[in-house]
């Protein structure tokens, strides 16, 4: 990258800045003639002397002559103001042009950092640099070079004119220059290298943070809240402190500028003055230097900004893209360049005196030298730090080797683009990143290498989309649309979009994962407009079920929802709400708060009792939990109230007993309300809610549904029999009912239940495809880790590759299914390379062939059964595990 | 049900027979009430249990898998426990207990059971004595087996 930010700007935008220069110069005349009217005004004009007699043939009187100079004046007032509105829009796109060209390499430069750089490299550091950082950039480089060709161009025209009146008052106008320019660049120093410790401090701050966010478990479980905000503390003090430093220097540059432009008309006033009294000036003129003057110290001190902004840019850009030199960055042509056709691998993967070092001192891998046929099932095995990760990731070209060679057929792997690696070569690491989108997204990844068909445009969005995609280029940026089709099904073996499905569910059964996507399909909503097809089969699913529960004398362990009847196994709230609500108002935790639901009470005359009844359940909690200590896990599990609010209901019980139950406020009421609110008849049973009650609970809710204002309608999806309910679980919708209290295996049975009905009426293949819809969350942080790691390995296997690699990526499985899944992929793979590096040496017995590693050497290679014999290393390994 | 009627019959339980009442309508709060129809299993032999049971009503029987099938060592009633060692050893289900007839039964989850015996020393002494008479017909029953070997 240019170390100068001036020969970057003219590397990539010298035509612009051309072009800005040259306008900035052909505006200076009409500046100049803007100076050089108003004197003509005053002293022709205005004076009545020289009035000329006659203008490009029209007569002249001193009236007319006024009229035709002010005209001269608007219009030249008019064309400069336009001149330079249309110069800074055109400064701004060439600003932005570049910043956007700057971003851009900085995150091509990150795609291209080795691998090892990432571990003294975090997030928290590169990211406020590609962000925030480089704002100030921009703004500068549109200006790098029209600013000073503007500012300098309108000095020299104010001076030109000024030391056209007069020489001596030229010199009056810039005594002090020379000072100025002996006397900044001494303070700026300091300043810069202020900012320079700023920006540093900064990032370290980001970095920190970005720490404390990955830690935070660490901080709870080790208590070293303290330590770390007072090492943030530190860190703040000390930003603070060159802030401070930095605004007295700043501040007391820009107080020194203008102190001296304003000392400055004490000469004008002095030598003018003296010349008009003599006669050697006129007035006109002295008052036209004035006027220049004052115009004069805008672009003095515009130049003086300008160049404390360049030395505070300077010191950024170089302080950026030092970050981004890493030694060993990965060649632009290989994370550039897609052959025509990817070949496929041919031959035998091949490793000559293979090395690899960290920091050049750590050799991880240390000449190795092994050949692995192409169709041939390797399991890795060697102690930790043996090198066999390193090994994995040099064969995966993850690593680029720092000695020796390793070669796939007749390709050497350090100069093979990254295309080629990545469509033929699957690697699976043991903490494989899951990214944000849904579980489809991440499967498909792996296909999205280039766009394989243009985005559906209509004309309007063509035409935008073109425009984009000039501006993109022009700045350096890809060519490439992000709403284009990426999805390269044809690797996935399969012929078009629509059958891409089949090849990600085979995908889901190799790596076990069938039955956990439908579990996510089954807690996932649908929306029936969108595929009511599936809603209709979910609402037959509904029926099928209710005779199945029947058939096996299984009904009593659901209550079913019925609109006439109350359900002792939902809350009361459910029961008042009977639907699902939409709206977080609408929550259990939050409806007692609920206007619309307060008057529905009041109207049916429920509440009093209601409140009171939440006085009962208040008085056996705290009949049956006072005892406990507070932080008690029955709090939790059992308990309507939490240990800290205890105490407060325990008053507020006090203050009825005194006062009656009306003595309390609203809030409070509240507060019972929806302690009854919560109560589930079935399960708490504190026989509150009894037959009557239940009744008035039931013409609550129809009161409830027949007067919901039109506006609320949406927040809630009510229980209906015969409808799908959109806004509940896929689930909920078929069991359409609550789960009965204290049946034993309940959950089990009712999901082999579903399982079976969903079986026969062909349903499951639909709910997997749901559940494939299901949002992995920030770093797959919705999936638990077993099923991200099945995630990884799938997203590799569904484009086939001929050679993958898995290390140590099934270890959050149980031994039994990790071997399920080694034998699915084996079997996948069979008559292509694999090359499994295992954490348990057992797992190795899998194999037929079996490469041990040792001190970045492999020093075993071969058939299992000859391998494992008296003194091998292989030996030694498995009597150690 | 509802907490009054099930402290009630808790209290029947002699094992419980110290209890103060406001315990025992946490234990009864806290813990689960299953039925069972007869034939159905409460647990099985060898699986891991987090909980015991204490009978309200109607009959269990408690097998074991022996070489030559399931083997019934014994029947249990209303009031008895079943289910305990599991929870008080940690260790995995020592026989399967199944329904023999409409059961009610009191799920005592481990963290309850063990505040109960922690709470109360009458209780834990009460779990004791079960536990030696238990022993001692198992003792006796080994001896008589031991007898019969010898015999043959």
């Amino acid at each position: 990258m240019e170390r100068s930010i001036y020969r970057y700007v003219l590397k990539h935008s010298l035509r612009d800045q051309i072009i800005l220069v040259v306008w900035t110069a052909a505006s200076m005349p009409f500046i100049y003639l803007s100076l050089e009217i108003p004197k003509l005004i005053i002293n022709q004009a205005i004076g009545g002397v020289d009035i000329p007699s006659d203008v490009f043939g029209f007569p002249m009187d001193q009236i007319r002559y006024l009229v035709l100079l002010c005209c001269v004046f608007l219009s030249l007032v008019v064309f400069n103001g336009a001149m330079k509105y249309y110069l800074n829009v055109y400064r701004g796109i060439v600003g932005e042009r570049m910043l956007r060209r700057f971003r851009y390499e900085l995150y091509t430069r990150v795609l291209r950092f080795p691998l090892p750089h990432f571990k003294r490299t975090s997030a928290g550091e590169i990211i406020p640099m590609i962000t925030a950082e480089t704002e100030p950039l921009g703004g500068f480089i549109a200006e790098a070079y029209s600013l000073p060709a503007m500012q300098g161009g309108l000095l020299i025209t104010y001076l030109f004119f000024i030391f056209n009146q007069d020489v001596l008052l030229g010199v009056a106008a810039t005594a002090l220059y020379p000072f100025q320019l002996w006397l900044i660049p001494k303070l700026q120093r300091k300043v810069n290298r202020l900012a320079k410790e700023r920006v540093l401090t900064v990032r370290k701050l980001a970095d920190r943070i970005g720490e404390s966010v990955g830690g935070v478990t660490e901080i709870h479980a080790h208590a070293t809240s303290h330590f770390e905000r007072a090492d943030i503390s530190a860190r703040l003090g000390r930003i603070y402190d060159i802030r401070f430093d930095l605004y007295k220097r700043k501040f007391f540059i820009k107080f020194l500028n203008n102190f001296l432009a304003q000392v400055t008309p004490f000469f004008f006033y002095l030598v003018g003055g003296y010349y008009v009294i003599q006669g050697d000036l006129t007035l006109g003129a002295l008052v036209a230097v004035l006027a220049a003057y004052k115009d004069l110290s805008g672009p003095w001190a515009e130049l003086l900004k300008y160049y404390q902004m360049k030395e505070d840019v300077r010191v950024k850009h170089l302080q950026i893209i030092a970050q981004f030199q890493p030694t060993n960055l990965l060649d632009e042509k290989l994370l550039d360049e897609t052959p025509e056709e990817i070949p496929s691998l041919q031959g035998e993967i091949l490793a000559n005196n293979l090395t690899f070092a960290e920091d050049e001192h750590v050799t991880a891998v240390d000449g190795a030298n092994f050949s692995i046929s192409l169709d041939s099932h390797v399991a890795a095995v060697g102690l930790a730090g043996s090198g066999k990760d390193e090994l994995a990731r040099l064969i995966a070209r993850l690593l680029l080797p720092t000695g020796g060679r390793i070669s796939i057929g007749s390709m050497n792997l350090a100069d093979v683009p990254e295309a080629v690696v990545g469509r033929r070569v699957g690697d699976v690491g043991q903490a494989a990143y899951i990214f944000s989108g849904t579980v489809r997204d991440n499967l498909v990844y792996g296909l999205k290498q280039l766009p394989i068909a243009e985005a559906e445009y209509d004309e309007k969005e063509r035409a935008t989309r073109e425009i984009e995609q000039k501006r993109s280029i022009e700045s350096g940026n890809s060519p490439y649309d992000i709403r284009a089709s990426w999805i390269n099904y044809r690797a996935a073996g399969v012929d078009s979009e629509a059958k891409l499905e089949h090849a990600v569910i085979d995908v889901l059964s190799v790596v076990d994962m069938q039955d956990d996507v439908y579990q996510l399909g089954l807690r996932s909503t649908v929306d029936p407009e969108h595929d009511h097809e599936l809603t209709d089969r979910i609402l037959r699913a509904r029926t099928e079920m209710r005779s199945h529960l029947e058939a096996e004398g299984a009904a009593k362990l659901v209550e079913p929802f019925d609109q006439d009847r109350y359900n002792s196994n939902a809350s009361v709230a459910e029961n008042l709400l009977f639907g699902t609500p939409n709206d977080p108002t609408l929550r259990q935790e939050q409806l007692a708060h609920h206007a619309y639901v307060q008057r529905i009470l009041r109207e049916t005359g429920l509440m009093d009792d209601m409140v009171d009844m939440g006085r009962q359940v208040a008085e056996t909690m705290i009949d049956l939990f006072a005892d406990l200590p507070p932080g008690h896990e029955f709090f939790e599990q059992y308990s309507f109230i939490s240990a800290e609010d205890l105490p407060e209901f325990q008053s507020l019980l006090g203050k009825i007993a005194r006062h009656g139950l009306h003595s309390i406020d609203d809030d409070d009421r509240s507060k019972l309300l929806s302690l009854t609110l919560m109560l589930v008849t079935a399960r708490h049973r504190l026989g509150l809610v009894g037959e009557s009650m239940q009744a008035r609970i039931l013409e609550a809710r129809r009161v409830f549904a027949e007067e919901m204002p039109e506006d609320m309608r949406t927040k809630i999806a009510f229980f209906e029999a015969d409808q799908y309910n959109p806004a509940a679980s896929l689930q909920d919708n078929i069991l359409f009912g609550k789960r009965v209290y204290g049946q034993t295996n309940a959950q089990l049975r009712l999901g082999r239940i579903m399982a079976e009905t969903i079986d026969e009426l062909g349903l499951r293949e639909e709910i997997i495809r749901v559940g494939l819809e299901y949002e992995a969350g920030n770093a797959g942080g919705r999936l638990s880790p077993p099923l991200r790691q099945k995630l990884a390995i799938g997203r590799c296997l569904l484009k086939r590759p001929e050679l993958l690699i898995v290390h140590e990526a099934t270890g959050a499985l149980d031994t039994s299914t990790e071997r399920r899944v080694l034998a699915n992929v084996r079997q996948h793979m069979a008559g292509h390379a694999l090359i499994w590096v295992v954490s348990r040496v057992a797992l190795a017995r899998e194999f037929e062939q079996v490469m041990v590693v040792e001190d970045g050497k492999v020093v075993e290679l071969g058939d299992f059964a000859e391998l494992d014999r008296e003194g091998s290393t292989l030996r030694r390994l498995l009597d150690g595990d | 049900m509802s907490l009054e009627k099930e402290v009630k019959l808790l209290r029947n339980v002699s094992l419980l027979a110290n209890v103060e009442p406001s315990k025992l309508k946490l234990l009864a709060f806290t813990s689960q009430w299953e039925t069972y129809e007869s034939g159905e299993f409460l647990c099985k032999q060898d699986e891991v249990g987090d909980s015991a049971f204490i009978i309200i009503e109607g009959e269990a029987e408690v097998i074991v898998d022996a070489p030559d099938g399931p083997l019934t060592i014994a029947t249990r009633g209303a009031n008895d426990v079943i289910g305990e060692i599991a929870i008080l050893c940690d260790i995995p289900r020592t026989a399967s207990v199944c329904a023999k007839s409409h059961l009610v039964t009191l799920k005592v989850t481990k963290d309850v059971f063990l505040q109960l015996i922690t709470g109360y020393p009458q209780t834990a002494v009460a779990i004791l004595r079960i536990l030696a008479d238990r022993l001692q017909k198992t003792t006796m029953q080994l001896r008589e087996a031991l007898a019969k070997a010898e015999g043959h």
